[in-house]
């Protein structure tokens, strides 16, 4: 099995710029946007935001873009991992209903 | 499967010209040969000894918690000293013994050997996996002779981060930094299986043992690090009482539950994913059949894998989890036992019309199948809410979860040593009192825990040191059938060392088992593994087509 | 095979190894199976806070504004450039430029340093404001963002000292509770971060010590590219920590 990273092409210092560029705007636009009050959108907003720049830094400064099926599974594997263990706990806090005028989500 | 008849290996060792068959054994003698070794052989010896050595401390507790149960009163050990005692067996054994022992003595040993590389990927990393354990284990040492811990090997809060007088955060860095051994030999060995296999060795051509090593590994990188950050918070809480699992402080213990479970239930599977893996391989050899239902069996590793993220819960049904919750954790912990049953299953589905010999292996293959039988099933009678309610923190829980681990996991273990002890010394254990052991291991197994599902069907708790009069005669036929075990284990002991110095000498191939191991290298090894780089070109296990089936009765019985 | 071929035997070829190629293919899935465990460790921190943070938001509201979010932001440009910078000298190791690759390390190495430099001072503020979590807690805060009104609760009963009698005006001791875990969690999470930053810094150290030895090359420099993930992937968890801890419930203010 060699068809894999080594044969990659090189990422070329203009794409690292513009993918610098991306980060920069997107962390300026998280700031301003966390003082406009939008009520519960607020969060997807952020977390929105925090999952585009990180997208950006694991497909390219990290070359995921250019990599094999393989590391493409390791990578959303790990994530998916983390987002089960979130779902399935949080999934048991948010059905509690202990205190019945503060419910979470629902 | 290959249709045409492959001529049986011609024996690598009639190949090899040396006056005396230099191995990995006797390529160097002294402490530091061993002790900064980068032969995956020999660090599985190392593992050995050390899995070996920290089995008998467990067992000691083990010996000492049955004693004093064998009366009603906590009169041998004040409760306090008796919480002591389960919570160290219960370290000792989980983390110490069980989760490292197949992968760390016979997933190093032969992975490599049934990939057909000359090693693992990151030789120096597995010696440090090695090393880290041995840390983590003097921690431990450490915390017993200081006293000990006394929160349950599960640690929960807010007992163990505010009012527990013991050792924790020893304990628990111990644990923290055993937990790095496992992480790193899952990642070294995924990242082995992936890379570095023989030409021609495709993914269904794998030994089935491979496929649980790989899935073990995968469990093991997604887990432990869970466990790593939560034993680090309780640590933290305890150390600078910062709360974030103490009610008084505004935390959630059911937090610390869920993140601790998160980790010890796919736990559980580290530990009887490579017994499995086992299973496979000495089934087949002694059944002289391919395995029945090869890719079922693959595919029900990654079934493992994903399935044992997801049932955690039923460990917490009732501590506070929302009911919501405990139903889905409850049919989720239904459908992992799928993938059990599809195992056993087929195990015996290979056995049907096979041409059985009755070898140690094999022995403890049966004894496998009826335990683990018994355990799984017992298992799910857990993971029915209603029943769970009256049976949680009761007898009934300890016997499952030996019935897997011991009755399963130890059992395979011990089959796999068995099986591979020739190949990894050229030596035969003596049979006859090897069968011997197994059936006391055996009825003395049965003994001590048949008796507990009942105790705590009755209402007998887990962890008291007193229980009502009642309960005795169970009791005392518990503690007789830990006599009879731990004897079984001691003669098993007993007999390995002296089969290292007296045993008779093995060929190559004593067992006429397929894989590369067997029919590609000599027995022992030598330290490259192999003299040539084997070419694979066929499925496993396949027995049907190896021509020295014809004289297979008559061989075995001369080599006996 | 041509196991026993030498002839192309590069000094960084591992034994067991066939060739560079398969050397750095696999050292480069070891590398991101590492991460995987690491994205399990940090995340078990991250589902701490999501459960808190979902409880009890009020409280995580008022202890988020207590962070200084202009150095939190200034933080995370300079780690998003060092990311800039770290793949720069990956780059530079790839098209076989010795001396870019060294000063792109520092480049990142000095941006690393300055990260961790006004981490130092935010957590010396926290020292001296008794916002670190323990015997010693004490929430004097001087702003509530939610009610608008101003607070000063130097003496009375803020704390996690025995009380003295009377409430703390303005927050009651479950919220003060709920404002520890808050900053329980934050010094978890930044704290296990920074000593992750630490890690990388020695490990940059390593890697401009071995450029500087010349170890480096077209064929190989898999090092430089693996340091490169372990540094990315610090910088992920900061791009998330950011939002999550600095910027929750400031559109309260004014």
């Amino acid at each position: 099995m060699s068809d894999d990273h080594s044969k990659h092409h090189i990422v070329q210092p203009s794409m690292y710029a513009a993918i610098l560029g991306a980060l920069l705007v997107f962390t300026v636009l998280t700031y301003y946007v966390a003082f406009i009050d939008l009520g519960v959108l607020s969060n997807f907003v952020a977390m929105g935001i925090a999952v585009t720049k990180g997208s950006l830094v694991v497909l390219f400064f990290m070359h995921i873009f250019y990599s094999t099926r393989l590391l493409w599974v390791v990578v959303v594997g790990s994530f998916g991992w983390l987002a089960l263990m979130l779902i399935l706990t949080l999934g048991d806090y948010v059905t509690r209903h202990w205190d019945v005028q503060k419910h979470i989500f629902f | 499967m290959s249709a045409h008849v492959i001529d049986s290996k011609p024996l690598i060792e009639d190949k090899v010209e040396h006056k005396e068959q230099e191995n990995y054994l006797t390529a160097g003698y002294s402490l530091k040969s061993w002790l900064l070794t980068l032969d995956h052989k020999r660090i599985a010896l190392l593992y050995l000894i050390s899995i070996t050595a920290m089995f008998f401390v467990g067992g000691i507790f083990a010996a000492l918690l049955r004693l004093e149960l064998m009366t009603p009163q906590s009169d041998l050990f004040e409760p306090d000293n008796y919480n002591k005692l389960f919570t160290m067996h219960g370290i000792i054994m989980v983390f110490f013994f069980i989760i490292p022992a197949v992968p760390g003595v016979l997933g190093n040993f032969l992975l490599p050997l049934m990939l057909g590389a000359k090693d693992v990927a990151f030789p120096r990393l597995n010696l440090l996996s090695w090393y880290v354990y041995i840390v983590g284990a003097a921690f431990t040492m450490f915390t017993i002779v200081s006293g000990g811990v006394d929160t349950g090997w599960t640690f929960y809060t807010p007992y163990s981060t505010s009012s527990s007088q013991t050792h924790v955060v020893p304990v628990v860095l111990g644990l923290f930094i055993t937990g790095f051994s496992s992480i790193l030999t899952g990642l070294n060995f995924m990242v082995t299986i992936h890379r570095m296999r023989a030409p021609g060795l495709t993914w269904f051509r794998l030994p089935l043992m491979v496929w649980s090593i790989y899935a073990t590994s995968i469990i093991q990188i997604l887990g432990t690090p869970v466990i790593a950050v939560t034993l680090m918070m309780a640590g933290l809480e305890r150390i600078f009482r910062i709360g974030i699992f103490d009610p008084n402080l505004g935390g959630d213990p059911v937090l610390f539950q869920h993140l601790f479970w998160f980790y010890s239930h796919p736990a559980v599977y580290i530990m009887i994913v490579p017994g499995m893996g086992v299973i496979n391989e000495v089934v087949t050899c002694f059944s002289r059949r391919s395995i029945f239902g090869y890719r079922a069996i693959a595919f029900a590793n990654v079934g493992f894998v994903v399935f044992s993220f997801v049932v955690w819960g039923h460990h917490m049904i009732v501590s506070g989890q929302s009911v919501y919750s405990a139903l889905i954790f409850s049919i989720l912990s239904y459908l992992v036992g799928i993938f059990s049953a599809i195992k056993v299953f087929n195990w015996t589905a290979t056995m049907y019309k096979g041409s059985i010999s009755f070898d140690t292996p094999m022995l403890y293959v049966f004894g496998f199948q009826g335990l683990f039988l018994i355990g799984g099933l017992t298992g799910l009678f857990l993971a029915a809410l209603g029943f769970d309610v009256h049976v949680h923190d009761t007898y009934f829980v300890v016997a499952h979860f030996h019935y897997v681990m011991v009755g399963g996991l130890v059992m395979a273990f011990l089959a796999g040593i068995h099986f591979w002890w020739p190949k990894m010394f050229g030596r035969k254990y003596p049979e006859g009192i090897s069968k011997f052991a197994m059936i006391l291991i055996f009825s003395g197994f049965n003994l001590t825990f048949f008796p507990q599902f009942i105790l705590g069907y009755l209402g007998m708790p887990r962890r008291y040191a007193s229980y009502p009069d009642e309960f005795q005669v169970l009791n005392i036929m518990s503690t007789a059938g830990g006599s009879v075990l731990g004897l079984g284990f001691l003669l098993v002991g007993v007999y390995m060392v002296w089969s290292l110095f007296f045993g008779k000498e093995a060929g190559q191939n004593p067992w006429k088992a397929t894989g590369l191991e067997w029919e590609h290298t000599t027995s022992p090894p030598p330290t490259e593994n192999f003299y040539e780089t084997p070419v694979v070109n066929e499925d496993p296990y396949n027995y049907a087509n190896r021509d020295f089936l014809k004289d297979f009765n008559k061989e075995v019985k001369a080599s006996a | 095979m041509h196991s026993s071929d030498h002839s192309a035997h590069h000094p960084a070829l591992a034994h067991h190894f066939q060739d560079l190629e398969q050397q750095k293919d696999t050292t480069w899935l070891a590398m991101w199976v590492f991460l995987a465990t690491e994205i399990m460790f940090f995340g078990g921190l991250f589902l701490a806070y999501v459960i808190y943070r979902s409880s009890y938001p009020d409280a995580f509201a008022i202890a988020s504004n207590a962070l200084n979010v202009n150095m939190g932001l200034g933080n995370t440009f300079v780690l998003i450039i060092s990311s800039f910078t770290m793949a720069m000298s990956v780059y530079s190791a790839q098209m076989a430029q010795t001396g870019r690759l060294i000063v792109f390390l520092i480049l990142t190495l000095i941006l690393g340093c300055t990260f961790l430099g006004v981490k130092y001072f935010e957590y010396k503020d926290k020292f001296d404001s008794h916002l670190v979590p323990g015997r010693h807690f004490d929430f004097a805060y001087h702003h509530d963002p939610i009610t608008g009104a101003t607070l000063h609760n130097e003496h009375e009963g803020a704390s996690n000292k025995p009380s003295s009698g009377h409430e703390a005006t303005g927050h009651s001791k479950k919220a003060l509770r709920e404002i520890q875990i808050f900053f329980s969690l934050y010094f978890a999470m930044t704290g296990l971060h920074a000593f992750h930053m630490i890690i990388g810094a020695g490990l940059l150290i390593w890697l401009v010590i071995s450029a500087m030895k010349g170890k480096f090359s077209k064929e190989y420099n898999s090092p430089v590219e693996l340091v490169g993930l372990y540094w990315h992937f610090v910088d992920i968890v900061w791009i998330f920590l950011f939002p999550l801890l600095y910027l929750i419930g400031r559109h309260h203010h004014g």
